[in-house]
């Protein structure tokens, strides 16, 4: 962390420091002499200079603060330094170690690494260190862009004092973006209710998802004010039900990710279990093919994790197509008609891929890179962000099923495929091909298997045991979705994550996924063919 | 078939039953007598822990046997029997447990070390009469019994068959496993019940109770064995068998098969259930990794390579592929699960009746059913 923060303030020392080289000249003997008053007063006075600081409209100034308030300014020792330097404000960049390395504060220039016992740090405390962050924040507030001041903003609720109230008052008329607005608004508003009791502030606050809002909030409900204490809980009490939407959202928003993995899981297996009526063990072992795939282009590619992760996609695919394929034609093409026989003889398949990737690669997890643009979140509001990779995920699943409703409805492909499943002997003798047919379908499913590897090896971690942990998962989608529904699988896996998602909070990982094992089981006797059976011929199979 | 004979004594007139019961009882003769009358050092001596091994063997042959007689003659795949055979393990444990008393790590007279452990200060409801043989073997029998009624109960009623059924026990042990490993249940958690000290007053760790637990899996199997003779040989197995080949056809017919799986059902899972009961003692631990889905799809496989619908085939099948894993897991740890795939994939394609399907003469000479079946029924009948 210490090196990020020095490498931010290189950097926001340099910005700041480019521009004004050329009339850095006339302001350096005014901001040494602040600099000067900032190391040798006293603690109570070092708030009031650093605010002169701030004003002094030195471009450096909000470097300076910075460094101030991390510790990390420091001025070479008068009495010790060498000729040259003493006396001189540094910002120290990385103090590990005997020797730091220095910069100097002024004109930005490195001096290399000065003993630490050269070095005297300015001091500073907890009190003095927010004080900064608001006076930065005021600093902040007079930027250009919008994004910064918003964000300013929003570093300001609770820690506004008497003397900046005022300044953001002003601030807030000239203020024209309407989100910096609000939230200045609402900084003002928590301060007013702390400090002076303020009623009209209080409903400024009573939509606010802010924690400094409902703490504010909080103490004005102790207020010996009866109107104040009761706008504060009435305030509070709303807060709470937008609150408890959120966290609703939250968890629709957890669940529909869940689900979305396990739809992803199983769509495949809705397509060779459910349409085809082959029971595949080895299907989870198709998933970890297809993750493997994106950890062994990443590998190729290193340094383009987002590159290799979208070539992924059709390389998982081809991967865990072939492998269904050899599959097919190795094993389950001898065993039609008998499903029981096919999966024990698919399960015996997975049990040496799964044996094959543990010699072959490693038994211990790989780590797949998530790329940039997947990792971070989007904020919708304070209580409730989402996270992008999980939203990708919902995405792909999304996509990847209309890609497949779109072939098993719209192409020559699908068309084929129902008519074999639904009477193999009168689609062959109107001249389908059925053994290529099944090939085919057969390839299409654990491609889309793979798909799902590669997707899961965004979230979870790839090794030998991924498949396991996901088969039983996925044939419960398939059945209680209903056997040769792709719709079926789709509100299934959806449901079913949401489910899970809902009973965690008060049952707990474990207990919640036993639940809705449970659940289908009991579900399955009720009924038999899933939500959505099949009606009509196809029924008979 | 003679049906004018009782159905408990048909069986002994089989030959089948006559030389499977023969062997059995020669080989536990054999191996007691040279345990016991063999000095140490002689090549013929069989030592204690070869006795164990083979004790072991005979648990899971009788776990086979329980398998082959709701698989081969009732046609349901259970992936799950492992649960069944976990939770007669799990009672015998419990019993086991409280037989310690205070000579735990902890030294308290009534909880089991785990508990105290975990600080629980008196014992869960369920853990009260295990103290008691009588009641702990009785639970041996109830627990996967019970378990097997309702959930054949809810299954079989509303004719979930086929694959469905299959995957929905293999959810069921997963589920189980899932519970068991939680800290919470209150049968041990990850760890599961272990440091045995002795059993009904014997002490475990010594030879003599050791031989005797070999040969009480000796009688246990031979006594499952029979039973699941007389059963698949009465009237009841005729429909059973019927269930297997057309249920539909059956149930037209006026029989009430749900009635028949789930009494077949049933006594399967208390057999698994002394199996489990036996096999416990002799390892000297049960952990939820029983009820893992693998195990319970393993069993299966001892079934299928020793031949379906034979019982005899079941406990072949079931000494074979654990004799391989002792000696696999011993020289080459990495290559089993290799073996064990291939295994799974060469019977099924290659060898759909199993050994027992290389003995024409034997089975024909006992077997008048008709052939073992090559398939089960139909994903969606």
């Amino acid at each position: 962390m210490s090196i990020i923060r020095s490498l931010k303030q290189l950097l926001i020392v340099c910005l700041l420091s480019l521009p004004v080289l050329g009339h850095a000249q006339a302001n350096d003997e005014q901001a040494q002499s602040l600099l000067t008053q900032l190391a040798e007063s006293s603690y109570g006075q070092k708030g009031k200079i650093a605010g002169e600081i701030a004003r002094s409209g030195d471009e450096r100034a909000r470097g300076w603060l910075e460094a101030f308030s991390a510790g990390k300014l420091a001025r070479i020792e008068p009495s010790k330094g060498d000729a040259e330097g003493s006396g001189k404000f540094v910002i120290v960049l990385s103090n590990r170690g005997r020797n730091w390395k220095v910069q100097d504060a002024l004109t930005g220039d490195d001096l290399g690494e000065i003993s630490r016992r050269d070095l005297d740090s300015i001091r500073v405390n907890n009190s003095l260190r927010s004080e900064i962050d608001g006076i930065l924040s005021v600093i902040d507030l007079t930027v250009n862009d919008a994004d910064k001041r918003l964000a300013a903003a929003r570093g300001l609720r609770g820690n506004v004092d008497e003397a900046m109230a005022k300044k953001l008052t002003e601030l807030m008329a000239s203020e024209e973006d309407a989100d910096v607005k609000a939230t200045l608004n609402e900084a003002l508003a928590i301060y007013k209710v702390e400090e002076q009791g303020d009623l009209s502030a209080v409903k400024t606050l009573s939509g606010s998802l802010n924690s400094e809002a409902r703490a504010a909030l909080n103490s004005a409900t102790y207020s010996d004010d009866p109107a104040l204490k009761q706008a504060a809980r009435d305030a509070l009490a709303s807060i709470e039900t937008k609150l408890k939407w959120n966290r609703a959202a939250e968890t629709l928003y957890f669940g529909l990710s869940l689900g979305s993995v396990l739809v992803l899981a199983a769509i495949g297996l809705a397509i060779t279990f459910g349409v085809m009526g082959v029971i595949n063990m080895a299907h989870g072992e198709l998933i970890m093919l297809g993750a493997y795939t994106t950890w062994g282009m990443q590998q190729m590619l290193p340094g383009q994790p987002g590159l290799a992760l979208i070539l992924s996609i059709p390389a998982g695919f081809l991967v865990s197509a072939l492998a269904g394929v050899a599959i097919e034609r190795s094993v389950i093409q001898f065993l039609k008609g008998r499903p029981l026989e096919t999966l024990l003889a698919t399960f015996g398949i997975s049990l040496v891929l799964q044996q094959l990737v543990r010699t072959v690669i490693s038994p211990l997890n790989r780590t797949v890179v998530t790329p940039d643009w997947m990792s971070g979140s989007i904020m919708v509001n304070e209580a409730l962000s989402l996270t992008l990779n999980r939203l990708y995920i919902i995405g792909f699943a999304l996509v990847v099923f209309v890609g497949l409703m779109l072939i098993m409805r719209k192409t020559r492909l699908g068309l084929e495929v129902r008519a074999v499943t639904q009477n193999r002997a009168m689609a062959r003798s109107m001249g389908i091909k059925a053994t290529k047919v099944d090939i085919m379908t057969f390839a299409l499913g654990s491609g889309v298997a793979g798909l799902a590897g590669v997707a899961l090896s965004q979230i979870t971690n790839v090794g030998p045991n991924l498949g396991q942990n996901y088969i039983i998962d996925s044939f419960m989608v398939v059945v209680f979705g209903g056997v040769g529904n792709l719709w079926g699988t789709l509100v299934a896996g959806l449901s079913l994550g949401t489910i899970n998602q809902l009973l965690e909070p008060w049952a707990g990982a474990v207990l919640a996924k036993i639940l809705v094992l449970v659940f289908i089981i009991l579900f399955i006797q009720k009924r038999p063919r899933g939500l959505f059976p099949q009606k009509g011929r196809a029924a008979e199979g | 078939m003679n049906y004018s004979q009782s159905w408990l004594t048909r069986p002994f007139t089989e030959r089948s039953t006559q030389i499977f019961l023969g062997v059995l009882f020669l080989a536990v003769m054999v191996v007691s007598v040279l345990h016991l009358v063999m000095p140490e050092g002689s090549a013929l001596y069989v030592s204690s822990y070869t006795v164990t091994l083979l004790g072991k063997y005979l648990c899971y042959a009788l776990l086979a046997v329980a398998v082959d007689l709701v698989w081969g003659y009732l046609g349901i795949l259970s992936l799950g029997h492992g649960a069944f055979f976990a939770l007669g393990g799990y009672a015998m444990g419990m019993y086991l447990m409280r037989q310690i008393g205070d000579r735990g790590v902890y030294g308290d007279p009534t909880l089991p070390d785990f508990m105290v452990f975990l600080n629980w200060d008196s014992l869960p409801w369920y853990w009260h009469g295990f103290d008691m043989a009588w009641f702990a073997f009785i639970m041996v029998l109830l627990a996967p019994g019970l378990l097997a009624l309702v959930f054949g109960f809810l299954a079989f009623r509303s004719r979930v068959t086929g694959v469905y059924l299959s995957i929905i026990t293999q959810a069921l042990t997963f589920a189980l496993m899932l519970a068991f490993f939680r800290n919470e249940m209150g049968f041990g958690g990850n760890n599961g019940l272990t440091d045995f000290k002795d059993i009904l007053g014997f002490d475990l760790r010594t030879d003599a109770a050791r031989l005797g637990l070999f040969i009480a899996t000796g009688i246990a199997l031979a006594v499952g064995y029979v039973i699941c003779r007389a059963i698949v040989t009465s009237k009841l197995g005729r429909v059973s068998v019927a269930c297997r080949d057309a249920e539909a056809r059956t149930r037209f017919l006026g029989y009430r098969v749900e009635r028949v799986q789930l009494f077949v059902f049933v006594v399967s899972a208390m057999l698994a259930g002394v199996a489990g009961a036996l096999y416990v003692p002799q390892v000297g631990i049960i952990n939820p990794s029983e009820f893992s889905p693998l195990f319970s799809i393993e069993i299966v496989v001892w079934v299928a390579l020793g031949g379906r619908a034979t019982l005899y085939g079941a406990v072949i099948g079931a000494i074979i592929v654990n004799y391989a894993k002792t000696v696999f897991t011993g020289i080459l740890p990495d290559a089993w699960l290799f073996a064990l795939g291939a295994l799974f994939v060469l019977v099924t394609v290659f060898l759909p009746k199993g050994i027992a399907g290389l003995l024409p003469g034997l089975k024909k000479k006992t077997d008048d059913e008709s052939e073992a079946p090559t398939s089960g029924k139909e994903a969606t009948a």
